[in-house]
């Protein structure tokens, strides 16, 4: 972790539909339960989240329909006013700025994207991802130069004159992204980006969002509902259930040390290979000196080297990123992480 | 036994069958009035006779029902005199006050969590209900009992028209009132401030249509005329000064000019087909010599559709900002849409006076609702999504409006504006019922000379104009910039150079035009323009033909139209207006209630009351069965030809084109075609009516029909359906609810071609208000009488619409 401030920081976060959701929350001493809210007739979307997302972390909230990911996302971005708590952006308190505040720090450093791509129907391409420039004030040939580059980077060159109504749903949400992305933001929102897609579109726009982020790298808060894509792309995962997030870590602690009962549901069908890394199976260099000449880094996921690593009979020396052996990696290890019961492995994670 | 069965299970068919008994016992009840209440007004002239009496009290009127015989009072409201309003405290009266009350509070206090805190927190509801206990139990049930079982005095009701046109008459001549400077009697003279304000708003539209009418064809005096004010105002005579000058006499603008300039226009917004559409469309104007009307007309339009279309969204958005204002212009807009065209022109009459100002301040009144509802449901309908997409791209809310909502929710935006430019044209011949200039007005005269050709060719330029603005609108909204074309000066004014370049190339021709047609005899320039009626004209074509159909079906035609009146017609309307009072509430509320509860029940009660309290019940009788016939036959022939016609893509296109033509067309003209062969009869109108009001049903049986998803299709032919099979069993009952709502439009455009009718002579509602308009103008009852057409047309909307959105839920459709 730096040792710079964090982009956003959210200090027990609440959010509560209902009439009087303020004057609940209150008599409630920071001890919400939602069933007793329900009776009273208000929703709790939000309740307790902290969390700080630091500059150039992708954090992504996974949850089921109506388990308050949304309703997080729209509180960090404003679009709902939290009903208590605080969230600060960059050390900026969100909740006391002024509109005109809020839309200077929109127009400046935010970005979002969203689940049915939300484009303008009476635009082109390249309107669109104009828009947020020319909302700014930026002039016509600024902002559509600027456009114009956004439309390469996302890959729909020779599109930019088609209106949303006629392009994919994958190419829709290239427009959405470009348009999120056409002010240079700081924090980058995702609401769901790829939900609506089909599966292989969806894979396809994983790899292009990973691209995009390893050129620009943004401060992104991501929010889905798949676990699989949450693993796939996150620092961090904040698993969310009715509100309360019931555990926040790397992909890979969640995979091996579930929280609760409810995190581990979706743990059990993750194949370990796909999000465990060398560094978690390997062992500390022992007396042996007889290695194998194979190297892998510690980065490497098991996935990608196990066949090289099973097809070796010797132990595997492991480098960190300067090149220097940190460990050693056996085959038994990884046939382990492949073939064996869970509880075995939760020694190195 | 296994009926009985039957009908326990069918307990919606039960209520229907108790409805139906106890209503045809109710009719069999007329007894000793059966012979006075079928003639209209008989009822009323023998009460005031003192034939018969006007109510029997309650122990009377017990013991008559048990003779098997109603009391007057059930039998005809409208025809009796009422009590004023009763307050009544009496023990009866505080019991009744304080069930209503505890009734209306009942729910929520069963429904609270925490009952010892129930009072104090709904301490408001507890007011506001109370209130509403006191004034039910205390005034209006009082009232009620002495209204049918009291003794008779006069009616409050009876009254409403003359106290609204007593209070016009205080608002416009003694309210606020303002000494003014008057020219003519050199001195200063009171007017109400009101009045100046309406004259105001007058004299602004007036001058706008003149300048615009001046600019098309009567030439430039409008700088003249307005001059004039200023002279007699200031006594500086501008005018005589500058007589010889030339700018005191421009000449209007040549038609060939306008002519160039609707190709070049349409060719710009969308293509050669919108070019020559529009074009040819001029030249059809100019060549049968209807150019000077069109204009008049064009002017008028001009003036009125961009206004009534800045109103709308402008009260559309305030609608979508603020739920109160929402709340407020919604039943006004309900009741604004299906007032009749008639019913607006009086309250303008009164307030604005006669002339084209006047005509198109009732155009903009009648076009405005459908653009504010529209604009409404557009900026509803924008998803959240999008919403939030523009907050986050740093809009405020200026911007959010103008760069997001309205151009997201264009689609309802523009059909609201299109829907405006048909109301104009819907309006013009009804217009000039108040003295606006144009088509409409020669319209009229054709028509009431029985000049059916020329009446024709009218309506054909009625509706080109209303073709053409409606395309080059929505042409010229759906234009898109190109960023990128890197063009010259020249290049991107090209269409406005060209324009030039026609403008005075036309200008050189009208000049030309002097010297070449002024050996002919008439001396008339054509190249500058055609003067009313001095054009090519089909009249003796199509009155020969007229005379030539006549003359060839006429024992046909006859006999069919006395067949349709004295074998349908008159015997339908005779059983309606046989219906004792009682008897049409307990229908009309029985099925209110079968159809949406006790609620439905009490709304549909609450409209009929308010018809029956006016003095014209039996008017409304005579508009609901022309209703009835009108909209029974409309349904059944929309049904089967949609449902026909969608069987076959070919012919699905080809019908909804036809509908597409036919809905442009104004109401008026529906009229030309059956009064050339049926005369002036109600056979003629219900012709019309049924041929105007054919269109919704057909197109939603279309549509509705179309709809119907194809998995569901597939799964009817894999289980062997025939292809009758399926339409019956599946596609009519999926499409049924959107039918309805056709119905439901089928309903609202016979109400206005019937009330539109009267124009022929029908003796409905509308004579009644064609009657106010002609004497004169009683604001009262015209607003009434328009009020009773809304609500019979609002009863039937209610119902259908309930019934439909039960039945969407039901089947799971959106």
């Amino acid at each position: 972790m730096s040792d710079q401030q964090p982009v956003i920081k959210c200090d027990s976060v609440y959010k509560i539909f209902g009439k009087n959701a303020e004057k609940m929350l209150q008599n409630a001493n920071g001890k919400v339960v939602a069933e007793e809210f329900q009776k009273a007739g208000c929703v709790v979307g939000v309740n307790n989240a902290s969390f700080e997302v630091n500059k150039g972390e992708m954090l992504v909230v996974m949850g089921l329909s109506g388990s308050g990911k949304s309703t997080l996302l729209r509180c960090i971005s404003r679009l709902t006013d939290a009903t208590a708590g605080n969230i600060y952006i960059e050390g900026e308190d969100l909740l006391a700025l002024n509109s005109k505040e809020l839309i200077e720090l929109r127009r400046n450093k935010m970005g979002m994207v969203f689940q049915s791509f939300a484009l303008l129907p009476h635009k082109t391409v390249l309107e669109n991802i104009a828009f947020p420039l020319q909302i700014k004030g930026s002039s016509t040939k600024d902002s559509i130069s600027r456009a114009m580059e956004m439309v390469d980077l996302v890959g729909l060159t020779g599109r930019e004159n088609y209106f949303p109504r006629e392009l994919s749903g994958g190419q829709q949400q290239r427009v959405g992204i470009a348009r999120s992305l056409a002010v240079e933001p700081d924090i980058w929102f995702l609401d769901e980006p790829f939900s609506a897609l089909d599966p292989l579109i969806r894979k396809e726009m994983q790899d292009e969002f990973l691209r995009l982020q390893a050129v620009l790298n943004k401060t992104i808060l991501f929010v889905t509902h798949d676990f699989d894509e949450a693993i796939r792309l996150a620092d961090r995962v904040a698993i969310m259930k009715d509100g309360i997030i019931e555990q926040l870590d790397t992909p890979a602690n969640i995979v091996l040390n579930p929280a609760t009962e409810y995190v581990r549901k979706f743990t059990e069908d993750v194949p370990r290979e796909k999000v465990l890394k060398i560094k978690s199976v390997m062992e500390p260099v022992g007396d042996e000196t007889d290695f194998s000449d194979l190297r892998v880094s510690e980065d490497a996921l098991i996935e990608t080297v196990a066949e090289a690593v099973l097809g070796d009979p010797k132990s595997v020396p492991v480098l960190n990123a300067n090149d220097d052996i940190v460990g050693v990696v056996h085959s038994s290890k990884v046939i382990h992480v492949l073939f064996g019961e869970n509880s075995t492995l939760e020694s190195n994670a | 036994m296994s009926f009985i069965n039957y009908l326990s299970e069918r307990p919606k068919l039960t209520q229907l069958g108790i409805v139906l008994i106890v209503f045809f016992i109710l009719m069999s009840m007329t007894g000793q009035y059966h012979d006075l209440i079928v003639e209209r007004h008989l009822f009323a002239k023998s009460v005031v006779k003192g034939e018969i009496q006007s109510s029997a009290g309650f122990a009377e009127s017990m013991s008559m029902i048990l003779n098997w015989q109603l009391p007057p009072q059930l039998v005809r409201i409208p025809e009796l005199t009422f009590y004023h309003p009763v307050i009544n405290t009496s023990a009866t009266y505080v019991l009744i006050a304080l069930l209503v009350t505890a009734g209306l509070l009942y729910k929520s206090f069963a429904e609270s969590v925490n009952k010892s805190q129930w009072l104090s927190v709904n301490w408001f509801q507890i007011i506001s209900k109370g209130f509403v206990g006191i004034i039910v139990g205390l005034l209006f049930i009082p009232t009620l009992y002495n209204w049918f079982f009291g003794e008779v005095t006069s009616s409050t009701f009876w009254e409403i028209p003359t106290m609204l046109e007593n209070f016009s008459q205080y608002l416009m001549f003694e309210f606020w009132l303002t000494p003014v400077y008057d020219p003519e009697i050199d001195d200063y003279e009171d007017y109400g401030r009101v009045r100046l304000f309406t004259r105001a708003i007058g004299a602004s539209l007036l001058f706008l249509i003149t300048l615009i009418r001046e600019l098309l064809i009567g030439g430039f005096e409008t700088v003249v005329s307005l001059a004039n004010v200023f002279s007699d105002q200031s006594g500086w005579d501008w005018l005589g000064e500058n007589k010889d000058k030339w700018y005191s006499s421009i000449p209007a603008i040549p038609w060939t000019v306008l002519t160039a300039g609707a190709f070049i226009l349409g060719y710009k917004l969308k293509g050669v087909g919108l070019s020559i559409l529009a074009g040819f469309s001029c030249i059809y104007l100019a060549v049968f010599g209807q150019w000077e009307p069109a204009m008049e007309t064009l002017s008028l339009v001009l003036v009125a559709a961009p206004v009534s279309v800045l109103l709308g969204v402008i009260w559309g958005v305030l609608a979508y900002k603020s739920r109160t204002v929402e709340r407020v212009i919604t039943p006004l807009l309900l009741v604004a849409q299906t007032m009749p065209h008639f019913s607006y022109l009086i309250p303008v009459l009164v307030f604005f006076g006669i002339g084209d100002h006047a005509g198109a301040i009732a155009t903009i009144i009648f076009a405005t609702p459908p653009m504010i509802r529209l604009t409404l449901l557009g900026l509803k309908r924008v998803s959240p999504e999008v919403l939030d997409a523009g907050m986050m791209s740093g809009c405020h809310n200026y911007q959010l409006m103008f760069k997001v909502l309205i151009p997201t929710a264009r689609r309802d935006i523009l059909i609201g504006v299109n829907q405006v430019i048909m109301q104009c044209l819907a309006m013009v011949v009804i217009a000039s019922f108040i003295g606006a200039k144009g088509l409409g007005f020669n319209l009229l005269l054709a028509l009431n000379q029985l000049r059916v050709g020329q009446a024709l060719e009218l309506g054909v330029c009625i509706v080109l104009i209303a073709v053409v603005l409606d395309k080059l609108s929505l042409a010229w909204a759906n234009k898109q910039t190109d960023y990128f074309a890197d063009l010259s000066f020249v290049e991107r004014n090209k269409t406005a150079l060209l324009f030039v370049a026609v403008f005075f190339a036309a200008l050189l021709f009208a000049w030309f035009g002097n010297w070449m047609f002024a050996d002919t005899a008439k001396g008339i320039n054509y190249f500058y323009t055609i003067p009313h009626n001095k054009g090519i004209t089909t009249e003796p074509f199509w009155q020969a033909g007229v005379d030539f159909m006549v003359s060839t079906w006429r024992a046909d035609i006859k006999i069919f139209n006395k067949w349709l009146l004295v074998e349908v017609l008159m015997p339908m309307k005779a059983s309606y207006l046989a219906m004792p009072a009682i008897a049409t509430f307990v229908l009309t509320m029985g099925i209110g209630y079968i159809i949406g509860g006790i609620r439905s029940a009490i709304v549909i009660g609450l409209f009929m009351l308010f018809i029956a309290l006016t003095p014209w019940w039996e008017r409304a009788l005579i508009t609901m069965y022309m209703l009835t016939f009108a909209v029974i036959v409309s349904v059944v022939i929309g049904t089967i030809v949609g449902a026909i016609c969608v069987q076959n893509k070919r012919a699905t296109k080809f019908i909804l084109l036809v509908c597409d033509t036919f809905q442009t067309f104004p109401s008026f003209i529906y009229l030309i075609p059956v009064i050339m062969l049926f005369g002036v009869t109600d056979t003629s109108v219900l012709i019309a009516v049924i041929v105007y009001a054919v269109i919704p049903p057909t197109r939603y049986t279309v549509e509705g029909l179309r709809n119907v998803p194809e998995s569901l299709l597939e799964a009817g032919d894999m289980s062997g359906a025939t292809k009758l099979q399926r339409l019956v069993k599946i596609e009519f009952p999926l499409a049924f609810p959107h039918i309805m709502l056709g119905v439901n439009q089928c309903v609202v455009f016979s109400l206005f071609m019937i009330i539109i009718g009267a124009f022929i002579g029908t003796t409905g509602l509308g004579q009644e208000i064609m009657q106010q308009l002609f004497s004169g103008g009683n604001i009262g009852s015209g607003l009434m009488l328009g009020l009773c057409v809304a609500f019979i047309g609002l009863a039937v909307d209610h119902l259908i619409q309930t019934w439909a959105t039960k039945r969407r839920k039901l089947l799971g459709i959106d």
